[in-house]
């Protein structure tokens, strides 16, 4: 074996090596889906599933209030959930990741811990773009017609934004649960608090006290936001928070953030204890 | 307490706390350099403990130490440019191939793409797995995953190297693959703190060996060293009847260093010897001489499950490996 210098090279700043640390984490997570595409599939199977049926199965018994097609409510819905429960994608992956002894490899090795995480959401990031990009063509081969330019890109925005957010939920989550297989429950809990919101039915239409919980879901803010920017603001509501949805949708990724950023550093930090 | 004595790893006075429970209770540790140092315990003795602090992966919460002459509570980065660490899970990308793991792993250690592609396709000639370089390593075998978790231990050719429990786990043939890496690696100058379970794991590939129970060393030495601590060799003689033994024993007396013991059910009369050849001639013609019916007669080296007896009062708990 020809030996090397075993000392780090030190020609580049530790900021140099922190973005390039985190590239290759970002690099590994891509080569994932390149070596597993099926996954991208298991990952959009579900909300693809979820416009048929509700599209075409229960299509024509949905109402939306104030009149509108419901394929122009249902398709932002879409895109919404599937940025929603990209939190079980990451959680599934730092899971493994921690319990496999991954994470501790990369712990143990000269790089920068931080990169871990950062390189997770970038990646996380990217995947969402794809999705988002897969999803968008399925809607418009269902019929779905937005309004394009600043609104459409602005709206693309908000989904962006809010799986940015969910990314700390996922690594908390990641962290927390004991195995891979545990991470597998997490889509149990996700379901129904994605049920709850204005993804698939306006909260009008619920029962009072449910249709208010549905309306204050952080998800149905970005839901009704995008319905506005893709210029088909249909089945929103009289309530303060569906008035003000666009505000809304910026502001509850921040209160998401807020909330799991912190306890997913102390929960990565506490792996040293 | 960083310096340079020769001494790869230094370990003083460690201690770790899990609420009540003390994984590590006063540990000390010495491993010279360009040696293979055995650390010999139980399940839950504070093996795993010793080598997760050592490899800066869990802070300290009393005592000091220092690997390749570097502080790892003051300076762990530092440390991690000079360790490599394999897991007791084989802590590689499952997903990626073999060559794609240690390509990654090598610009993570910052090599830069070309050297780190270049370190990949030496190391996995080294190990053997330059036929399996382009498949998934989710395909490989329990023991070509052990190897290639150790290539990606050794990408800087780390001055020590941390193998935590190794074989766990592994058929013989694979084991022995892994025996074989590790003693070329030591050839090569890097030291290796080995953890394991395995009595004659240790036996085999370390030189020194450091017995860990409930967080404290409790004996280091050669494995020679602890194995004259229970007596050194023994003559052991396997009688048909009961009531030959009393006519053994005295026989075994005459050659042997100390007090004869017998074993009434296994039919069995041992003893410690120093010349053990003579030893054996003599008590061998004697007994053929007297008419004693043997069942066999033989020189047994004490095994460290001995003298994990002997420190402790109690056996090592010998897990099977789980397949």
């Amino acid at each position: 074996m020809s030996a090397l210098d075993p000392a780090v090279p030190a020609t580049h700043g530790r900021a140099y090596w922190a973005l390039a640390d985190c590239w290759n984490i970002v690099r590994r997570g891509l080569t994932h889906y390149q070596r597993q595409p099926v996954n991208i599939a298991w990952q959009l199977g579900f909300p693809i599933l979820s416009v048929l049926l509700y599209g075409y199965v229960f299509g024509s018994a949905m109402q939306v209030p104030g009149g509108g097609d419901y394929r122009d409510f249902l398709m932002p819905g879409m895109f919404v959930m599937t940025m929603a429960f990209g939190f079980i994608n990451t959680a599934t992956v730092v899971v493994y990741d921690s319990t496999k002894g991954v994470i501790d490899r990369f712990r143990s090795m000269p790089m920068a811990s931080s990169s871990v995480v950062a390189g997770r959401g970038v990646t996380d990031l990217i995947v969402a773009c794809a999705e988002l990009a897969i999803l968008v063509l399925t809607a418009l081969a269902m019929g779905w017609r937005p309004d394009g330019g600043w609104g459409f890109l602005a709206a693309f925005g908000l989904l962006l934004w809010l799986r940015f957010a969910l990314i700390w939920l996922g690594v908390w989550l990641g962290l927390l649960v004991p195995n891979p297989e545990a991470a597998g429950g997490l889509f149990a809990v996700a379901f129904p608090l994605t049920m709850i919101s204005s993804i698939f039915v306006a909260p009008q239409l619920m029962p009072d006290w449910l249709g208010w919980v549905a309306a204050w879901n952080p998800i149905s803010s970005t839901a009704a936001a995008t319905r506005e920017l893709f210029g088909t603001p249909v089945g929103g509501g009289d309530s303060w928070v569906e008035q003000h949805a666009l505000l809304m949708a910026g502001v509850w990724p921040v209160v998401l953030t807020a909330v799991f950023l912190p306890v997913a550093v102390r929960r990565f930090q506490r792996l040293s204890r | 307490m960083d310096n340079d004595d020769g001494c790869a790893v230094r370990a003083e006075g460690l201690e770790k706390r899990y609420g009540d429970k003390r994984a590590l209770d006063g540990f000390d540790l010495t491993v010279r350099e360009g040696t293979v140092h055995g650390l010999l315990g139980p399940n839950g003795a504070g093996k795993t403990t010793a080598v997760r602090i050592l490899s800066t992966l869990i802070r300290l919460d009393g005592g000091r130490a220092a690997v390749a002459g570097i502080d790892v509570a003051r300076r762990p980065r530092e440390v991690r440019a000079r360790i490599g660490l394999t897991g007791q899970y084989a802590a590689v990308d499952e997903v990626l191939t073999g060559r794609q793991n240690l390509e990654m792993f090598g610009r993570l250690f910052h090599l830069g793409a070309r050297r780190a592609r270049a370190r990949a396709a030496e190391l996995l000639e080294r190990f053997g797995l330059t036929d399996a370089a382009d498949k998934g390593v989710g395909d490989y075998s329990g023991g070509m995953r052990r190897r290639l978790d150790l290539a990606a231990s050794m990408i800087l050719a780390p001055a020590v190297l941390f193998l935590d429990e190794p074989t766990t786990g592994l058929d013989p043939r694979s084991r022995g693959e892994v025996w074989e890496a590790v003693r070329a690696l030591v050839a090569d100058g890097t030291t290796v703190l080995l953890t394991t379970q395995y009595l004659e794991e240790a036996d085999r590939l370390a030189s020194r060996i450091t017995v860990i129970d409930q967080g404290r060393a409790i004996a280091d030495d050669t494995p020679d060293g602890l194995k004259n601590l229970v007596g050194g060799d023994r003559i052991e003689v396997v009688v048909a009847e009961r009531s030959e033994i009393p006519r053994v024993a005295k026989v075994v007396a005459r050659v042997a260093d100390g007090e004869p013991e017998s074993d009434d059910t296994e039919l069995r009369v041992h003893a410690p010897v120093t010349d053990r050849v003579a030893a054996l001639t003599d008590v061998a013609r004697t007994l053929q001489d007297e008419g004693v019916r043997v069942e066999d007669i033989g020189l047994r080296r004490p095994s460290l499950d001995d003298v994990f007896l002997r420190l402790t009062g109690h056996r090592t708990e010998k897990k099977e490996a789980a397949a």
